[in-house]
């Protein structure tokens, strides 16, 4: 493989993080209070809101059956009115937080919604405000979750961020269907195919230890 | 509910808690009629006492239990704690009362994201109390419950016993009035059990805290309680002091609640063959309650001497009720007329209570000592 070749694939490599990276912490921002809300605003809950919650579980599933491709389609001019363009790295990642953040938020509700009500009692009884109950309790015994929770999703954006080369994004998989498909490269594909499994075992792996880590659950005098 | 003398009724002690009319009725839901968890419950609970509420699951205890901290609130009547109208207040008012009313689990419902030290912590922290403050704290109440040397522990490397107890001091940590314990022992093995409920007695004791308990096991009341609320169908049926119940037990529920306890109930084989109706040649069966210091097991010796009655001990139990002694002696009397009246008002001119259970078959009678 030629040098021009091996920083093609880097310059790609560092697009598609930074891609992915500015999503997931955006779509984090986003989606953790949203699955908060989520998971304590139904009729008897910390928050309880029902319709509310509703309205927004419904943008949620909404955002989320819309495929990716049509995703970024359709939203060109919302993102050209943030990124100010709708091509090229930073367009991409307004796409990618918006489809980041409803999967985000789901999966911070399961994981929150997965945390004993006793222990939501417990607290209520030792006198804690909704507030307190959220960032006292049901987020710190929900992070493991919550982690594994973020993993996946950065590992579906890693996904995610190839598709955006479709529409100028950059990044690997922008490389791979440029060179290896168009061009019939077959080494520059395998070689996209290559980092991008890579990426995601590092990921995987990543997270995975470090919710094990958090899970105190799991230990055992 | 039985007119009978209870703690709350003497002069001088102030209650503390007190129940006024209050029932808990959840609304219909999806076509399910309304259901009425509680109704009528006047109740008032002294000062430094320990009211233990025993029912069946389901007899609304727990709902009961949580009205105290306004985790539920009543449909009717009120709920003072104090001074305080529990049932009127808001939720802030409530935040401010639930720092004098500390609660304990049956699951005890530790962080597992938190050591035992900051589980502790968690009521501190909430009440806002400074991170200098609030270390001392947590370290004299790990030493109040017994769990020095366990304050970097996570729950999941302690053991039942121990998670109770940290279950404890987290209760205890803002200096509360009230105690409120949601059946903490029934998840605990029984030498647990009478460990934690030695903690408890002493906590209340020491600190002149108010605990009231719900527990569907009456060796719990009988270890802790001064006072007891026999709860069914969320009415309460039978209420007195622990001795009292215990001894002189008078709702069916609450003998079927004894079923088991040392004196109660009856061995399996014999409680089959017992027959409600006297055939001839039967043998009467009698309970005697030995009832305070002067009861006398002696006076079986007397019976016979006296009156001609022989009395055949099926079974017996001697044990301690708040620290009185109380005793019984299932006894078959040797057949004859009118037999178990004259034992009876024998029994009851030497202070001993008899309570007829019924009569056993002569057929069978010889095989009871097999």
């Amino acid at each position: 493989m030629s040098p021009e070749l091996l920083r093609l694939i880097l310059q790609a490599t560092g697009d598609t993080l930074t891609m992915v990276a500015i999503a997931a912490v955006l779509g984090t921002l986003f989606g953790l209070p949203l699955g908060v809300f989520l998971a304590t605003s139904r009729r008897g809950e910390l928050f309880a809101a029902p319709p509310l919650n509703g309205a927004l579980g419904f943008l949620v599933n909404a955002t989320r059956s819309t495929p990716f491709i049509i995703l970024v389609v359709a939203i060109i001019p919302f993102t050209r009115l943030v990124a100010g363009t709708s091509i090229g790295t930073t367009a991409a990642t307004v796409p990618l937080t918006v489809a980041a953040t409803p999967f985000i938020a789901r999966l911070v509700e399961a994981a929150i919604r997965e945390v004993d009500q006793g222990l939501v009692e417990a607290a209520r009884a030792c006198g804690a405000s909704p507030f307190q109950i959220v960032l006292k309790v049901l987020i710190p015994e929900a992070l493991p979750g919550i982690l594994l929770g973020l993993t996946l999703a950065v590992v579906s954006l890693i996904g995610y961020s190839a598709m955006v080369g479709a529409v100028g994004g950059g990044g690997l998989g922008d490389l791979g269907i440029r060179y290896g498909y168009q061009r019939f490269r077959p080494d520059m594909m395998l070689a996209v195919v290559v980092v991008l499994i890579v990426l995601v075992q590092a990921v995987q792996t990543f997270g995975e230890t470090v919710a094990r880590r958090l899970n105190r659950r799991l230990r055992r005098a | 509910m039985p007119a009978r003398p209870t703690l709350s009724d003497e002069p001088g002690a102030a209650p503390l808690i007190r129940f006024e009319g209050v029932a808990k009725t959840y609304p219909a839901r999806r076509g399910a009629a309304p259901v009425a968890a509680l109704s009528g419950i006047d109740l008032a609970v002294p000062a430094g006492s320990i009211l233990g509420i025993i029912g069946r699951s389901g007899a609304g205890k727990s709902t009961l239990i949580r009205l105290v901290n306004g985790l539920e609130r009543p449909s009717a009547g009120r709920v003072m704690v104090g001074d305080d109208e529990v049932s009127a207040l808001g939720e802030g008012d409530l935040r401010r009362v639930r720092a004098r009313v500390g609660m304990i689990f049956q699951h005890f419902n530790l962080l597992s994201s938190r050591t035992a030290a900051d589980n502790v912590a968690l009521p501190l922290e909430i009440a806002g109390w400074r991170r200098a403050a609030i270390r001392p704290r947590v370290k004299e109440l790990l030493a109040l419950v017994g769990l020095e040397g366990h304050a970097g522990r996570y729950p999941a490397e302690l053991s039942g016993g121990q998670k109770q107890r940290v279950g404890i001091a987290r209760a205890l940590a803002t200096r509360p009035d009230v105690l409120l314990s949601d059946e903490a022992t029934s998840a605990l093995d029984p030498e647990t059990t009478r460990a934690i409920l030695a903690l408890l007695k002493r906590i209340n004791r020491d600190l002149g805290l108010t605990i009231v308990l719900i527990t569907h096991e009456m060796s719990v009341i009988r270890a802790v309680a001064d006072e007891v609320a026999v709860i069914e169908g969320g009415r309460i049926v039978e209420r007195g002091p622990a001795y009292e119940v215990f001894t002189r037990p008078e709702a069916a529920i609450t003998r079927s609640l004894l079923v088991g306890e040392a004196g109660h109930g009856l061995p399996t084989g014999l409680a089959t063959r017992i027959a409600p109706e006297p055939l001839p040649g039967a043998a009467p069966v009698l309970r005697l309650a030995f009832r305070g210091p002067g009861a006398d097991a002696a006076i079986i010796a007397r019976l016979a001497r006296e009156t001609g009655i022989e009395a055949a001990i099926l079974a017996g139990a001697v044990d301690e009720i708040g620290g009185r002694p109380f005793g019984s002696l299932t006894v078959a009397l040797s057949p004859g007329p009118e037999v178990a009246a004259r034992a009876r008002a024998f029994l009851a001119a030497g202070g001993v209570e008899a309570e007829g259970l019924g009569y056993l078959p002569p057929a069978v009678e010889d095989a009871r000592v097999a």
